[in-house]
């Protein structure tokens, strides 16, 4: 379980992170959410005791990171795939971090077999590719083999195999009842990995919710109906104050379209109760970045602007903090 | 699988030999620190070939155990070299950040470092020192170089001190500056240059001189020493303080540069 509160980071006048209170619960994947420079690597640091926080604090199970003895065993982090000394072999790397938590060398095998580099294990770290890098960094995350285990943008230039592969081995982490927090500015992949969401923009709070939650909060729900009697379930579902609407979809003639907050179920069973014949009934739910861009419209820091320069307090805000999605 | 992390001893803490342990690992896991020893030992045995071999043979009664250490303080230079890089690769390649998470309590963890560089400099300087002099006596072998009083042991034994101490000081650079390129610039030019320009400030040049570090490092190494044909480098009139006192003047310099690069690396954010 992580738990941050009021965590504030500020470079000079730059905010980086505001004010932010979150907690990461055991045994699923949490997505850390968050348009390029909105503070989610800054708020990781933070996590790990690398950045001290100007304001608030944060604890892996009521303990700061920088009070841990042995850190390995109770947190893995995969920050930055590049943090390996490029003439250091994968073994090396990795046997000097199992030595400084007195982790027996078995450790690093294991680690090593779990990510599947045992056989380039000897060789430098500096003639990986990116996907075996990132291996070698969840390996060196794995070696304690923690309860905690945070990752910053760990699909980021991965080709499709290794996106595969690190998603599995993610929900694998969690299945085995872990605390997973991993870090994206990619919504599509969040919602694939993440069963919770935390959202932040500008460094700010946004949401915390579970995924299913986040989207449907901020897009609403619409119901499609494709029925015969168009007419009739109309006025129908108007006697039960739903908002309709009637549009000509292209190859289907006229749907009928219901807001709000309500199920299927609901209009199946007032359609059947007045014999209406159905056709079609489908929930139709906003895509996570539609609920991204609707709640974090003011929050992102890059606005595309009709071809003026942008607002400078914004620009300073873009060159201070040491944000290195 | 978090059964295991159960059992594991999580209050105790990793002592000093792990890491110890973790930066012997990590010294030796890459191939710049083996070419810098090897580097420092060349260096100063092959100068100490090239000044005692071509001594005439006039001169060769005039030689003595100081001749043979030219080559020594280049051989100094290199391992405070090395040992900046042993800290300023780190920052280079982003590992002090995976250091800090192993061993969140930084001191312990730079501390380690400083421990197994210099030793290892110290090691290097005994060697230098030594197979300098061993060479020397190969080549002039008509001249008196028997190691027979304290200040000759002290040039030579007092060389492993020196360089330990060195490293410490490099490794404090390194920690302040974070950058290789200026961490090296300033350990280089600090003793060849910049001590040696204090001289031509008048009135307190000569003070500023005596009173910098390394000038007392090889105050300490060579007061009591016959120069012989380098000249009168051994008297004491030279020298601010006394062989010990320089030695523990020098010292000084190291610890308090170490206290305040421990200090800022817990301070700073990594």
């Amino acid at each position: 379980m992580i738990e941050a509160h009021g965590l504030t980071k500020r470079y000079g006048a730059t905010v980086a992170v505001d004010n932010l209170s979150f907690e990461v619960k055991p045994g699923k994947v949490t997505g850390f959410l968050g348009p390029n420079g909105a503070g989610k690597s800054t708020t990781m640091r933070m996590i790990l005791g690398l950045d001290t926080p100007t304001a608030g604090s944060v604890t892996i199970d009521g303990t700061r990171y920088r009070d841990l003895k042995r850190p390995l065993t109770k947190v893995g982090a995969l920050l930055d795939a590049k943090w390996v000394h490029p003439n250091r072999s994968a073994r090396a790397h990795l046997a000097w971090m199992a030595a400084s938590n007195k982790l027996p060398k078995s450790s690093v095998d294991r680690a090593l077999d779990m990510v599947g580099l045992t056989e380039v294990a000897g060789k430098r770290a500096g003639t990986y590719s990116l996907g075996m890098s990132q291996r070698l960094g969840i390996a060196g995350a794995l070696l304690g083999d923690p309860e905690v285990l945070l990752f910053d943008e760990p699909v980021n230039g991965l080709d499709p195999e290794g996106i595969v592969w690190i998603r599995t081995f993610m929900h694998r982490l969690a299945d085995e009842g872990r605390t997973v927090l991993v870090s994206s500015h990619l919504l599509s992949e969040m919602a694939l990995t993440a069963e919770d969401l935390v959202v932040i923009g500008r460094g700010k709070l946004i949401s915390q919710s579970t995924t299913q939650e986040f989207v449907d909060r901020a897009s609403g729900t619409t119901v499609k109906v494709r029925t015969p009697q168009l007419d009739q379930l109309a006025g129908v579902l108007h006697q039960q104050q739903l908002v309709t609407r009637i549009e000509d979809v292209e190859g289907q003639g006229k749907v009928l379209f219901v807001e709000g907050d309500l199920t299927t179920d609901q209009i199946g069973e007032s359609a059947a109760a007045h014999g209406i014949v159905l056709h079609e009934l489908t929930m139709q739910r906003g895509s996570l970045e539609q609920a991204f861009m609707q709640m974090t419209g003011d929050s992102v820091q890059y606005h595309a602007t009709d071809g003026q320069l942008p607002d400078p307090s914004i620009t300073e805000v873009a060159a201070g903090p040491k944000e290195d999605n | 699988m978090s059964a295991s992390t159960a059992t594991a001893p999580t209050t105790s803490s990793y002592g000093g030999l792990a890491v110890i342990n973790v930066e012997r690992i990590k010294l030796f896991t890459t191939r710049s620190p083996w070419w810098c020893m090897i580097v420092a030992a060349v260096l100063s045995v092959g100068l100490a070939a090239l000044f005692t071999g071509f001594i005439p043979s006039d001169q060769e009664q005039q030689a003595t155990i100081f001749i043979t250490q030219g080559g020594t303080q280049f051989s100094q230079m290199v391992m405070m070299v090395m040992a900046a890089l042993a800290v300023t690769t780190e920052y280079r390649f982003g590992t002090i950040r995976t250091s800090f998470q192993a061993v969140p309590q930084r001191s312990q963890m730079l501390l380690g470092k400083t421990v197994v560089v210099g030793l290892l400099a110290g090691l290097v300087g005994l060697v230098a020192a030594f197979g300098a002099w061993f060479i020397g006596t190969l080549f002039v072998g008509s001249a008196d170089l028997a190691i027979d009083t304290g200040a000759e042991w002290r040039l030579l034994a007092g060389r492993g001190i020196v360089f330990f101490l060195s490293a410490v000081i490099a490794v404090a650079v390194g920690i302040l500056i974070r950058q290789s390129a200026g961490a090296i610039a300033i350990l280089i030019l600090w003793p060849l240059l910049v001590e040696n320009l204090f001289n031509l400030i008048p009135k307190i040049g000569d003070d500023l001189s005596k009173w910098s570090p390394f000038q007392n490092a090889s105050s300490f190494l060579t007061q009591g020493n016959d120069g012989g044909f380098a000249g009168a480098v051994g008297d004491a009139s030279n020298y601010a303080l006394s062989p010990w006192w320089a030695l523990l003047y020098f010292a000084g310099w190291a610890i308090g540069l170490l206290a305040i690069a421990l200090f800022s690396a817990n301070k700073r954010d990594a």
